[in-house]
């Protein structure tokens, strides 16, 4: 029988793989197996909002998917990769595999998000999550699902 | 259930996760899925899922690796049923 690991939410903060400059992702809140709450406070030094839009920087609705991915699907994925394969988890990278997300507003340099994510189902290495993103009011952003696959590399 | 049925059933579940949807007109118990009609390997999962929920039958993660043609489909289906 593999290895298995139970990790908090503060030994997986420092285990997304993702860094600078293409890391979504400040803080892990509520981490479980069956739910992922992340925290990022959007910089507003971000290359993409000279040119998205010039003198109007708006967050691209492919970064908040990509922030979703690093607040729920990855964190999720590594905690799901311990627990099962301990052993070799240092190994397995978690893949972007489909998302459908809907967009509901606009996010602006220096907002700060939540994603609060819930397991949808992981099978075979593939995690599916349902998220939710939320500025600091409660507003939602963007919502949908997103899912990933461990692969070992 | 006849073996037509569940070939239909399974198709009927394949076919939003089908890229080449000319392929879905001549399928035979040997149409492979990742091969023939492009189904990405990664939702192989979600199909499976699928098919469970649709024969409300439980499948094993190992059996998984056993699903390669359409007929393979239907033949894992049968004997679960």
């Amino acid at each position: 029988m593999a290895d298995s690991r139970i990790l908090t939410r503060e030994e997986i903060l420092p285990l997304i793989p993702q860094q600078d400059p293409f890391r979504f992702v400040d803080e892990i809140l509520e981490l479980s197996d069956e739910r992922v709450v992340g925290r990022y406070t959007w910089n507003p030094a971000l290359e993409c909002y000279r040119g998205h839009f010039p003198g109007n920087p708006v967050t691209p609705g492919v970064l908040l998917i990509e922030c979703m991915a690093q607040c729920g699907v990855v964190p999720l994925g590594i905690f799901f990769s311990y627990r099962d394969h301990a052993d070799e988890a240092e190994k397995i990278t978690t893949f972007f595999t489909e998302a459908e997300i809907e967009f509901n507003r606009s996010v602006y340099p220096g907002d700060t998000v939540t994603v609060e994510s819930q397991r949808v189902f992981y099978r075979r290495r593939k995690l599916k999550i349902a998220s939710e993103m939320k500025t600091e009011d409660g507003t939602v952003v963007c919502s949908g699902t997103l899912a990933g696959i461990g692969v070992t590399v | 259930m006849e073996t037509t049925e569940i070939q239909e059933r399974v198709v009927k579940i394949l076919t939003p996760y089908v890229k080449d949807q000319e392929a879905l007109a001549s399928v035979s118990p040997t149409t492979n899925l990742l091969e023939d009609l492009k189904v990405n390997s990664a939702r192989l999962v979600d199909v499976v899922l699928a098919f469970e929920d649709e024969f409300d039958i439980e499948i094993a993660d190992e059996d998984v690796d056993t699903v390669n043609t359409i007929g393979d489909c239907v033949t894992l289906i049968g004997q679960k049923l």
